[in-house]
């Protein structure tokens, strides 16, 4: 009896090769964080959902993971708000318009915010995980009368930390969204409120028990606005997690992002807290 | 046995690497390489193991003379067959800059030879399916494995001498080759002969440009008798009942913190594992150059560097990271790809420097869980 | 709104700075032949007395420091070229764990000193060999006795490319193994420091089919006392396992405590230190 090997797939698309994508505009948000706005040098511009991330690449410098931070209502440049910690992000927020950078992606899983229609939401965010979070409020105020109330709770480190302010102003003012933001240090011109976010969770203004809650900051941070919103009784399927961890590849080759079963990248980065909640109980794991 | 299962002798071996190479295949077989039997490329049956055998035991490997002249009678190669078709560094892209523009000139996808493996084992095979799910299985295939994978001729050999570390019979497996195998051999003494099986029309192919009788029922019992032999030869142990929850319950369990003051974070296990996959990219720009590449490396969860993100390490202890190591290989690789990541192989024993043997841990485990379950050194 | 530095014209400016040291470090860089051509393109070489006499007055960009401090005088010196360098890297093992000459810290200066020299008093020398690193911040170490130029050139192209530059602090055996070689440890009984040494060499003993003997230095999480422990269960004899750590990496605080807990073991089960 002979058969034919069963041999894997023939030519299949090779996805650790970056496309290229051309900086049309450089925006500082506050003293270390900027919005590197991106169009593609060859090919149409990129469909991604608020929550997904792109492989991003400085040529010659390295490659990091990076949230998509733009509208995904509205396909036009992609957007990334990025935090300069080291060289590679330096040198993507360093280079100069015109530059050539490399995208792989969009990659993971999204924050679904459709699943929130219908009933509150509420978004819990900290630092530059308000990043991530903005394509989700995008969507939502883009279709604000589908939801119920919103709510986000946002935490920076100080008032100069507070990014995309216009943009928060403008959805509290004029989209009906109720925006609390507390710092950590506050300065004397500082007239808001002084402390961790979580805190503000208990007191906000949703019913836990139709609300769809989109939390992304530090993971202490996440946490403990888990703990908070399913202590107030918000099922912990409806508790979304956006997670950091180290991504070599993106796409579940490299290794490096796995949580026990789960890898960041293509199971995450947005995942229940349902399942996550064991997993992050467990010291280093 | 099938029908067209054939008698190959000796000399047979030299024809067939011959043919292999006339086909255009690099052929990858065992071969002494300052003093440990390697999966190397081999141009002809001299450069083979004859007569060479093995012991191997934790954290010791020692080559040993056979006076029965056999080329397989060795358990697992120290390098098997990942480092040929998913190399230690490999090139991602080449580019060329000038000014802030960037373009790739080369991806290395193309740049693939062919190869043919002779003399790999049953362990090695099961071992090469689960990085076919991994790798090659899922949504995002690794294009270089796969352009290596879809290229590479397999001429197995049934494992006639396990060594002292070998558990493939607890992991599912055995000594004879099961599947995913162009051609099989089994050597038998008295008189010195291999009994070949064809796996494919390929093999069949090959197989007819090489002098070979029709196997008899005789030598088929051979190979039954041989294989049965084997079996009973596995030098470990390991229960698999329900690891996977065991190890999810274990996850504080104070063995970790044992095996952690005796682990080295040297990443031997890792590198020498058959189904270890993680890898990182390395940046190469050259001085004064106008041309940059990314290369990825075999890389290991016993770096401290491995968990790292912005802030510091996720995984700081030394239990951790064996903690991370185990618990992937024996239960999380169960919900990721439904199977076991270990083939009991045995090299992450035999290779440790200081001989820690994952059987003996997993006893431990599931001995402190409270069920006493045989497991660890026979 | 750019780190306008990033990109300036002018290339790096970099000085090389010897202390107490053999120069092999220093030779190093001078072997890079080919490679030099390109770091002179890439940088501008303003101090460097093994190369050139020329001499440009700092700041630099670029410190290079080869050598331990052994001398009053030093520790003013490495103060000076600290103030002076916007990046300052060590070369080698004594300049980043006080070299070979760190032995004397285990033992008594004043008799050294009047055994070697007919006079001692016009010597002024520190009871201890330090590293760079015990006076001065250190932005990057390049391990080795002597250093791997591949690693240097690597980290001078990092730094011409404001990348970070790839030196791996995790062990010998990850680029051993992917070399391909054939653990000479498991495989032929040869004590080898390749487990608890950082990579950075290439695996260079063993592919030569010799044990490491750790002139890198301790890897990130090096668990020297289970190494020892099987060194001295597998037949090493306990003073030769205290010896294998007091080597150009003596001082460096894994294998330090490690050679003092082997001679306390030692003391413990009345072997005696020899020395």
């Amino acid at each position: 009896m002979t058969t034919t090997l069963d041999r894997p797939g023939h030519s299949v698309r090779d996805h650790m090769t970056p496309s290229r994508y051309r900086i049309s505009r450089t925006r500082q948000d506050t003293r270390d964080t900027f919005t590197v706005v991106l169009e593609p040098v060859d090919g149409p511009m990129l469909h991604y959902k608020a929550g997904q991330f792109t492989m991003l690449d400085a040529f010659g410098v390295g490659e990091v993971p990076i949230s998509i931070s733009g509208d995904p209502t509205r396909p036009g440049p992609l957007e990334h708000t990025i935090r300069d910690v080291g060289a590679v992000t330096h040198a993507l927020i360093a280079a100069p318009r015109g530059a050539v950078l490399g995208v792989r992606g969009p990659y993971g899983t999204s924050w679904d915010v459709a699943d929130g229609e219908g009933g509150d939401v509420v978004v819990v965010a900290g630092g530059i995980g308000l990043a991530p979070l903005r394509p989700a409020l995008m969507e939502i105020v883009a279709h604000r009368e589908r939801y119920g109330r919103v709510v986000l709770l946002y935490g920076a480190r100080t008032p100069e930390d507070i990014l995309f302010g216009d943009e928060l102003r403008s959805w509290a003012r004029d989209r009906g969204v109720v925006v609390e933001v507390t710092v950590d240090n506050g300065q004397h011109a500082w007239r808001g409120k002084v402390g961790l976010v979580t805190n503000l969770v208990p007191r906000a203004g949703f019913d836990p028990h139709a609300t769809l809650a989109l939390v992304c900051g530090p993971e202490v941070m996440m946490r403990s606005a888990a703990q908070a919103l399913v202590a107030r009784g918000v099922p912990g399927d409806r508790v979304r997690l956006s997670l950091e961890r180290s991504m070599k590849c993106g796409v579940g080759l490299c290794g490096h992002c796995q949580i026990r079963e789960l890898f960041a990248c293509v199971d995450g980065p947005v995942l229940g807290y349902d399942r996550l909640a064991p997993l992050l109980s467990i010291r280093e794991l | 046995m099938a029908d067209d299962t054939r008698i190959m002798l000796p000399q047979g071996l030299d024809r067939l690497i011959e043919v292999l190479e006339g086909r255009g295949y690099a052929v990858v077989a065992p071969t002494v390489r300052t003093g440990a039997v390697s999966l190397a490329e081999v141009h002809g049956a001299d450069d083979l193991p004859w007569g060479v055998g093995d012991e191997q035991e934790a954290g010791r490997y020692r080559l040993t003379e056979r006076d029965d002249g056999k080329v397989f009678a060795q358990a697992a190669a120290a390098p098997g067959m990942k480092a040929t078709l998913f190399p230690p560094d490999e090139l991602i892209w080449r580019g060329r800059r000038s000014g802030s523009q960037f373009e790739v000139t080369d991806t290395g996808v193309d740049h693939v030879r062919p190869t043919a493996f002779l003399g790999v084992r049953g362990c090695d095979l099961r071992a090469l399916a689960q990085h076919d799910r991994v790798l090659a299985g899922r949504a995002f295939p690794d294009a270089r494995y796969v352009r290596r994978r879809e290229g590479a001729f397999i001429a197995a050999v049934t494992c006639t001498d396990p060594g002292g570390t070998c558990f493939c019979t607890s992991m599912g497996g055995g000594p004879h080759p099961e599947s995913d195998y162009d051609l099989a051999l089994t050597e038998l003494s008295d008189p010195h002969r291999f009994v070949v099986e064809v796996g494919t029309d390929l093999g069949a192919e090959v197989l007819a440009e090489v002098d070979t009788v029709p196997a008899t029922a005789d030598d088929e019992a051979a190979v039954t008798t041989a294989v049965a032999e084997a079996t009973m030869r596995m030098g470990r142990t390991m229960d698999t009942d329900g690891l996977r929850d065991l190890l999810y319950a274990a996850a504080e369990s104070p063995v970790w913190d044992d095996v952690g003051n005796r682990c080295l974070t040297c990443m031997n296990c890792t590198m020498v594992c058959p189904t270890c996959f993680c890898t990182t990219v390395q940046d190469v720009s050259v001085l004064g150059s106008a041309d940059a590449e990314r290369r990825r490396v075999w890389d290991s969860c016993f770096s401290e560097e491995f968990a790292h993100i912005h802030g510091g390490s996720l995984r700081t202890e030394v239990r951790s990271r064996y903690r991370q190591w185990l618990t992937h290989k024996l239960a999380a690789w169960q919900d990721q790809f439904d199977a076991l990541g270990c083939v009991g192989c045995g090299r992450c024993i035999t290779w440790c420097p200081v001989g820690i043997d994952l059987t003996a841990e997993v006893a431990k485990i599931r001995a402190s869980a409270g069920i006493p379950v045989a497991g660890g050194m026979r | 709104m750019f780190d306008e530095s990033l990109r300036s014209a002018a290339p790096p400016k970099l000085a090389v700075w010897k202390f107490a040291s053999c120069d092999g470090c220093q030779l190093s860089l001078l072997n890079c032949e080919e490679e030099l051509l390109a770091v002179a393109g890439a940088v501008s070489i303003a101090y460097f007395p093994e190369a050139t006499r020329a001499q440009v007055e700092g700041p630099y960009d670029v410190s290079l420091v080869e050598g331990s401090v052994t001398t009053p005088e030093e520790i003013e010196r490495i103060g000076q070229i600290r103030e002076m360098s916007k990046v300052v890297v060590t070369l080698g093992a004594c300049a980043t764990a006080g070299g070979i000459q760190a032995l004397r810290n285990f033992a008594d200066v004043a008799e050294f000193r009047s055994v070697v020299y007919a006079h001692p008093e016009y010597l002024s020398t520190l009871a201890r060999s330090t590293p760079i690193s015990a006076h001065v911040s250190v932005d990057y170490e390049l391990r080795g006795c002597p250093i791997d130029k591949g690693q240097l050139v690597e980290l001078l192209g990092a730094l011409v490319e404001h990348r970070t530059p790839r030196i791996s602090t995790y062990s010998v055996c990850a680029e051993c193994k992917r070399r391909g070689n054939t653990c000479v440890m498991v495989a032929h009984g040869t004590p080898c420091l390749g487990p608890v040494t950082q990579a950075g060499c290439g695996a260079l003993c063993p592919a030569f089919e010799r044990g490491c003997y750790g002139c890198f230095g301790p890897q990130n999480t090096p668990n020297t006392a289970s190494l020892t422990d099987h060194l001295v269960r597998t037949g090493m004899p306990p003073q030769a396992a205290m010896r294998v750590y007091r080597t150009f990496n003596a001082a460096s605080e894994p294998f330090r405590r490690e050679s003092e807990r082997q001679e306390r073991a030692m003391a413990a089960s009345g072997t005696g230190v020899k020395r």
